[in-house]
């Protein structure tokens, strides 16, 4: 349990930090003049030293101290932000989340140290020797707390202790903004200090006797003589200038410090963090009184009690706005999925050598926290795809006519209970004459099957399928879009292919909002009663007389001038009851087409939470899951893709015989 | 791996040592059957069931276990019984099971449930290789108790896994 475990909730910190970070070393390999990036890198490094430190991952925020001094002097202006550098702090971040998980090699750590110090050195145009900082023979240090800093747990008097610790001080009060007596509070901090070190003592080591509360307080720190720095100067000579320079910066950085942190903690929503499985939990009783409440109400209905009835009204509607809050609780914005891909671009166009755009849309679109989990892996392999076999070379983009750099663009939308999610490239297309030489070579189809488009570009989904001539590092082994198209399956989505030659690929998924709960219509076959998923019934209609004593030659009805074809859920459950004299039919839709389910009594519309099927159960493939009814009884929820698929034998068979 | 840890995973007692064990003993087709009390999470009354259309026969039902919604294995078929007709004694107990590292919890139908007892280790037997009427991997063991009555110990583990690995098989297809 997070809450519990402080390395753990570190851990988990620690890894949102490093996202972030991440997110703004990316766009900073855009921006590279963006001072705002800048200070979020900043930022993240330096909470990710201190929080580092206190929680004793002593080597994490060893190695951060030094990129962070590095950043330092990219934040300072005095080393401009280079690609080269972005690309060394990358690395570095990810040693940094080896580092938090605890299975970092220490040689790697200092390789990327020293070429860190390359990359500096290359941006400052430097020699490594002048790179070093000055010994300052002391420090003239001003700092005055924030009013509030007592009251947040700060004590200046171990700030004042810390910085004796670290050699001779002289600190003298500063006592000119003690407000009179009358208007004295008295847990407010009104003291400034000037204090003066002597001693060789490096400017971090200061800097980090007030890592915690440095972001709110005023603070400078100059070295010693700065005042009489023409004399310095002189007395040094021209070369010892431009240190001086430098040094005298960060009083005028200290100052503007307050600024980006005033800003982050406005963009901070409050949130609580919670651990999903606690979240399951409540979702389960949430359920659980949804049933016992309608329970109720049937209780309160069959009787005459009017009271009984209005409290029974009453928590109808309390456990229908709880259960609705309690779904809202579960979605994340599709964002934090997008952002996550944003580094496989990056490494995708390092390591295909093609210049690659990204584009996002809809980041805040939300969706239900499971199913973004999910989405991940299916995702990455798509994109993978598109950059890889998708987009062109540079060189082949440009003969083509095309900008050299390659787009791929990633948006999100909400549309009914569903969210569509697509991933566009602009690159050559899927060669669809490939494709069916491919399929036909595996025996998928036969050489003279007719195939529509759609079905054509299906077949890329198909196991083992891949048309990729060479294998690559990246995608190519023929395995994945069959296991991105069962999982999406899995989620009760859907995935489709839209391509132009030349021009490039539109693949869109369409996914359930949330797995967690379902608009289904409950029908009746026998005796069990079923739910199928309401985003598939196109309508439900009644089966003819003659229609239905006709069933032996084939199960076919007209519907607006089309043949659809039906199933009788009562033979491919082997229901033993009479069947109803009047059989109805639910239209379903389904990518092969419409199809009609036959059913002995259509009960209604039912919203519902979908419990999963036992382990024991997972070879009935035809439910998708199964949920609990209003009198406490067990619904199964079917799964219409399989419930096809399972019929279809079936029918042509039934068809043979007739 | 070694027997003691084997005996620990699956939460047998060792055969060798003199703990107790502590057992359900419940009535199944006129034969005493036990299982081990720390598997029990409850004993439930009969309640409505959901049949599973395409489910093995073994658990062809689902329960509402307190909003889960849990397998019904009825041990009659494993045993080779007919299943008979409910009567007021009938109950369900539902078991939480570790099955292939997930524990699982799973109804079973019986046909009356007696008492909490305690086996010694020494009263149990393996099953005899022959003169059984059952499937003999279906057995763990045999104990003596009471007026030479015999009580089976079902080897749950084995009997459900006949089912998730026939699910793990038909998967790969």
């Amino acid at each position: 349990m997070i809450a519990d475990d402080p390395i753990a909730a570190f851990r988990v910190e620690a890894g949102e930090v490093l996202d972030q970070v991440e997110q703004a070393l990316l766009d900073l390999g855009h921006r590279l003049d963006d001072a705002d990036l800048v200070n979020a890198v900043f930022r993240g490094l330096h909470t990710l030293k201190g929080s580092g430190a206190m929680f004793g991952f002593d080597a994490l925020a060893g190695f951060t101290h030094h990129c962070e001094t590095a950043f330092d002097r990219v934040r300072k202006g005095q080393v401009p932000a280079t690609a080269g550098l972005v690309s060394v702090i990358l690395s570095a971040q990810d040693h940094m989340r080896a580092l938090v998980e605890g299975d970092a090699p220490a040689a790697d750590g200092d390789a990327i140290l020293a070429r860190l110090q390359a990359a500096i050195d290359e941006a400052s145009g430097t020699t490594p020797a002048a790179a070093s900082a000055p010994a300052a023979t002391g420090w003239q240090i001003a700092f005055r707390l924030p009013a509030d800093a007592m009251a947040n747990g700060t004590n200046p008097l171990m700030l004042l202790d810390e910085l004796r610790e670290l050699g001779d001080c002289t600190v003298v009060a500063r006592t000119d903004k003690v407000p009179p007596l009358a208007d004295l509070v008295p847990t407010e901090c009104h003291i400034g200090w000037d204090v003066t070190l002597l001693g060789d003592v490096k400017r971090d080591d200061i800097e980090d006797v007030f890592i915690f509360v440095m972001d709110d307080m005023e603070l400078s720190i100059e070295p010693l003589g700065l005042a009489d720095a023409d004399a310095a100067a002189d007395a040094a000579g021209t070369d010892e200038a431009p240190v001086l320079a430098e040094a005298a910066a960060p009083v005028a950085t200290a100052a503007t410090a307050d600024s980006p942190a005033a800003r982050s903690t406005a963009k901070a929503e409050e949130s609580v963090r919670v651990p999903a499985g606690r979240l399951d939990a409540l979702m389960d009783r949430v359920g659980e009184l949804v049933i016992a409440q309608s329970r109720l109400s049937q209780c309160a209905d069959r009787g005459q009690d009017l009271v009984l009835r209005s409290v029974s009204e009453e928590i109808e509607r309390l456990a229908g706005e709880l259960r609705d809050t309690m779904m809202v609780l579960r979605m994340v914005p599709v964002g934090s999925l997008f952002s996550r891909f944003r580094r496989l671009i990056h490494d995708l166009a390092r390591d295909t050598g093609k210049t690659i755009e990204f584009e996002t849309e809809g980041e805040a679109t939300e969706v239900d926290k499971t199913v973004i989990e999910r989405l991940f892996d299916p995702m990455v392999h798509l994109i993978r795809n598109s950059c890889d076999h998708g987009l062109e070379t540079p060189e082949d983009r440009i003969a083509a006519g095309k900008p050299a750099a390659g787009s791929v663009r990633l948006a999100a939308h909400q549309a009914g209970g569903e969210v569509v999610i697509t991933i566009r490239d602009d690159g050559r297309g899927i060669n669809r004459a490939r494709v069916r030489a491919k399929a036909e070579a595996n025996g998928l189809i036969q050489p003279d099957q007719a195939l529509n488009d759609h079905e054509l570009l299906q077949m890329i989904f198909a196991p083992g399928f891949s048309t990729a001539a060479t294998v690559t590092n990246l995608s190519g082994r023929g395995v994945g879009m069959d296991v991105v198209k069962r999982t999406i399956e899995g989620l009760r989505g859907s995935i489709d292919v839209q391509s132009t030659e030349g021009e490039g690929s539109l693949i869109a998924l369409r996914i359930p909002l949330t797995l967690a709960i379902i608009d289904g219509l409950l029908v009746r076959a026998g005796s069990g009663r079923y739910v199928i998923p309401l985003t598939a019934v196109e309508e439900c209609i009644e089966l003819s007389l003659e229609d239905d004593m006709r069933h032996r030659g084939r199960s076919l009805i007209t519907l607006r001038e089309k043949l659809v074809p039906f199933l009788r859920l009562r033979e491919i459950f082997a229901t033993d009851t009479r069947p109803d004299p009047f059989q109805k039919i639910v239209v379903v839709s389904t990518p092969q087409g419409r199809v009609g389910l036959v059913v002995d009594q259509i009960i209604g519309n039912h919203q519902t939470v979908i419990k999963p099927m036992s382990a024991l159960h997972r070879d009935a493939a035809t439910f998708a899951g199964a949920t609990i009814l209003g009198d406490g009884e067990v619904a199964l929820i079917l799964d219409i893709a399989q419930l096809i698929a399972l019929g279809q034998p079936r029918e042509e068979t039934l068809r043979a015989a007739g | 791996m070694q027997p003691d840890e084997h005996c620990q995973a699956t939460g047998l007692v060792p055969r060798n040592s003199d703990r107790q064990l502590e057992v359900l003993v419940f009535d199944l087709g006129g034969q005493s059957f036990a299982l081990e009390a720390v598997l029990v999470r409850e004993i439930l009354d009969m309640m409505p069931e959901t049949r599973v259309p395409g489910a093995p026969a073994l658990v062809g039902h689902v329960i509402n276990f307190r909003g889960r919604i849990i397998p019904l294995a009825d041990l009659h078929l494993a045993f080779g019984m007919t299943v008979p007709a409910p009567t007021k004694d009938s109950r369900i107990v539902v078991i939480e099971l570790d099955l292939g590292g997930d524990a699982t919890i799973i109804g079973l139908r019986t046909d009356k449930v007696h008492e909490v007892a305690t086996f010694s280790a020494a009263t149990s037997e393996d099953a005899p290789v022959v003169g059984l009427r059952w499937k003999r991997e279906h057995v763990r063991s045999l104990v003596r108790h009471g007026n030479d009555d015999i009580v089976v110990l079902p080897d749950l583990e084995a009997i459900f896994q006949t089912i998730t690995h026939g699910a793990a098989a038909a998967s790969i297809h």
